[in-house]
């Protein structure tokens, strides 16, 4: 127990990794699936951070002439996490689109009632 | 001669940066534009072919100059030579043949928006074979994710736009996995170039340290990949996002898009983790059962369609799965023979894609497999593809797909005894059950028809004709003349590790 205690952000970053990815793959409604996304993003992005913290560390840029490597902290990961952040945002905004799309089209946003209306429109013969 | 190591990285700017601009030029100049740069692409990667051919061995291009591992590279070996080279031919075919569809399908004015999608999937593609930075390769997945996302909905039926919501689900939660995948793999071993993550992980196996997480990472990684390549379970979206889309769009998304991936999960069992190390951790075994279950499941579904384009696109769940049936043998023939396959399954799929679009065009538009009953004899180029296409897939000698049956079955001997009798036992079955229905559907094609003449003023587009003819060179040549290709593969898997 006590070592899921120490790494208790961690721990929150798997949880709601699990939130955010069952609310992707389960949810019908197409903006809970998006806010899914998000968080499950934004728990990898909070388990990378972590892992570049050093308690105390400035941020990366030199000051004062500080130059020890131990007062800053790993600024790999916050890279990482920025160009994550620009990726996950373009994909919500293309997920956005689409929703719109759906739901002026068929006016409900929940996935299976439009899976059983795009049938409808197939069976019907409409192509457009 | 030096100059030429510069190309690989010249080939993966050129489309990135020739797309977005394509968005403020029209349509017409956007496809000039395009074809200019796949041309240039393959040009490009031949050359690199041969610069490799002749030196032997493989070499790192770093970006910007910075010396590992602070700075980004890329890695340019045989293979990937060969892969950029094949990967832009296909697309460069598909292209070309299903052009009039393009122009048919997409209106005037987002005509420039598909090339653009065009020009970045070409781009990204390219970074994930080249790539020798697992971030890097995530972001560029995301980018091969956007854009082939782009290509499906272009259509803009309602149909198109859920298939497109689907195959971004799906996709997301793959890429996720994969982040966490890489996260973890950064955090256990502070690095993330192929060749510092491959020492540290060879350095935890040793001292016996971390080896959960290590087993954990290649797990999310493995299974972000299946899904987005559509590994059997993970299938659900792509029936509908291969099948409604226009005529290019199928082939390429259908030929290289999943192969893109499935390439960077090569290099990731071999650069970075290193064969031995998935051996032991037992990922294979789960790969192979996956990978058998898919080629028998797929194949039952595809028999249950009567669209002809459904059954296609069915048919390619069952030809991802003899894929990682080949990385479950985890034997170095095994491995061959997938990768044989990625270039065969590309070359035949993309060809039978465009070719069922010939038919349908002179079927009245329809895709119900008994409309297309005599379309052999109206469009005889789209009738001698589409059974090309289907032989190679069955397995009739001299073509693509009969090669990687062989080299599939003689790569089951080198595995583990059960391993090689459950292998033959579902080639075997997979054999027949491909033949049921692409031979159904031959059949079909070429039963004369009453009552269902040209229509009026019909004129089979020239530049299908092309692509298809060039279609049938390729997987002629891949059926005949493998040993090349062959070597080619062995010795640039071989340099891999």
């Amino acid at each position: 127990m006590s070592i899921l205690w120490e790494n208790y952000i961690d721990v929150a970053a798997m949880i709601l990794f699990g939130i955010g990815f069952s609310n992707l793959l389960l949810q019908r409604n197409l903006i809970k699936k998006i806010i899914g996304l998000n968080i499950m993003d934004t728990a990898v992005y909070l388990f990378l951070a972590s892992m570049g913290y050093l308690t105390g560390g400035e941020a990366p840029i030199v000051e004062n002439g500080v130059v020890e490597a131990e007062k800053y902290i790993n600024p790999i990961p916050s890279g990482l996490v920025l160009t994550g952040i620009v990726v996950s945002v373009s994909v919500t905004a293309i997920m956005l689109s689409l929703t719109i799309r759906l739901y002026q089209r068929y006016r409900t946003l929940d996935l299976d009632e439009i899976t059983l209306l795009v049938r409808k429109e197939h069976n019907d013969g409409i192509y457009s | 001669m030096e100059f030429i190591r510069n190309f690989p990285f010249f080939s993966i700017l050129l489309p990135m940066v020739f797309g977005p601009i394509s968005s403020c030029l029209s349509g017409k100049t956007a496809k000039k534009i395009s074809f200019t740069i796949l041309c240039i692409d393959c040009i490009l990667s031949g050359a690199v072919l041969a610069y490799e051919q002749q030196t032997g061995g493989s070499f790192t291009y770093r970006m910007g100059n910075f010396p590992a591992p602070f700075g980004n590279e890329i890695r340019i070996g045989v293979l990937e030579a060969f892969m950029a080279l094949f990967f832009c031919a296909v697309m460069l075919f598909s292209l070309f043949g299903g052009i009039s569809h393009v122009a048919m399908d997409v209106p005037e004015e987002k005509t420039n928006l598909y090339f653009i999608m065009i020009n970045l999937l070409l781009s990204s593609l390219l970074a994930l074979i080249y790539t020798n930075d697992l971030f890097t390769a995530y972001v560029f997945v995301e980018i091969n994710t956007i854009s082939a996302c782009g290509l499906i909905m272009i259509r803009g039926w309602g149909r198109n736009i859920l298939a497109a919501v689907k195959y971004m689900i799906m996709s997301l939660l793959g890429s996720g996995l994969l982040l966490i995948s890489i996260s973890i793999l950064y955090g256990i071993t502070g690095h993330l170039l192929m060749e510092n993550l491959h020492e540290s992980v060879v350095q935890i196996m040793a001292e016996q340290t971390y080896v959960e997480p290590l087993t954990v990472a290649i797990g999310l990684f493995c299974v972000g990949i299946a899904i987005k390549s559509a590994l059997f379970p993970f299938h659900s979206w792509l029936p509908d996002a291969y099948s409604y889309s226009t005529c290019s769009s199928s082939a390429i998304l259908s030929g290289l898009v999943s192969k893109g991936y499935i390439f960077l999960l090569i290099k990731f069992f071999y650069r970075v983790i290193g064969t031995d190390i998935i051996h032991q951790s037992h990922v294979d075994n789960i790969l192979f059962i996956f990978g058998i279950a898919g080629m028998i499941i797929g194949s039952i579904s595809a028999i249950q369609q009567t669209d002809a384009g459904r059954m296609i696109a069915f048919s390619s769940v069952a030809q991802i799965g003899y894929i990682y049936m080949g990385f479950g043998l985890s034997t170095e023939a095994g491995m061959i023979a997938s990768v044989f396959h990625i270039l065969a399954h590309a070359a035949s799929k993309s060809m039978l894609f465009v070719s069922a679009t010939g038919l349908s065009e002179v079927s009245g538009g329809n895709t119900f497999y008994r409309a297309l009953t005599g379309a052999g004899y109206r469009h005889p180029f789209a009738g001698i593809a589409f059974s090309v296409g289907s032989f190679s897939m069955v397995g009739i000698p001299l073509l693509a797909g009969f090669t990687s049956k062989v080299y599939f079955a003689e790569a089951a001997f080198t595995a583990s005894r059960s391993k090689m009798i459950v292998t033959l036992i579902a080639l075997a079955i997979s054999t027949v059950l491909n033949a049921m229905y692409f031979l159904r559907q031959v059949i079909t094609i070429y039963t004369p028809a009453r009552g269902l003449p040209k229509p009026e003023g019909y004129h089979m587009a020239k530049s299908m004709c092309a692509a298809l003819v060039l279609f049938i060179v390729i997987n002629v040549l891949l059926g005949m003349c493998s040993h090349p290709i062959f070597l080619w593969i062995r010795d640039g898997l071989a340099n891999f590790s």
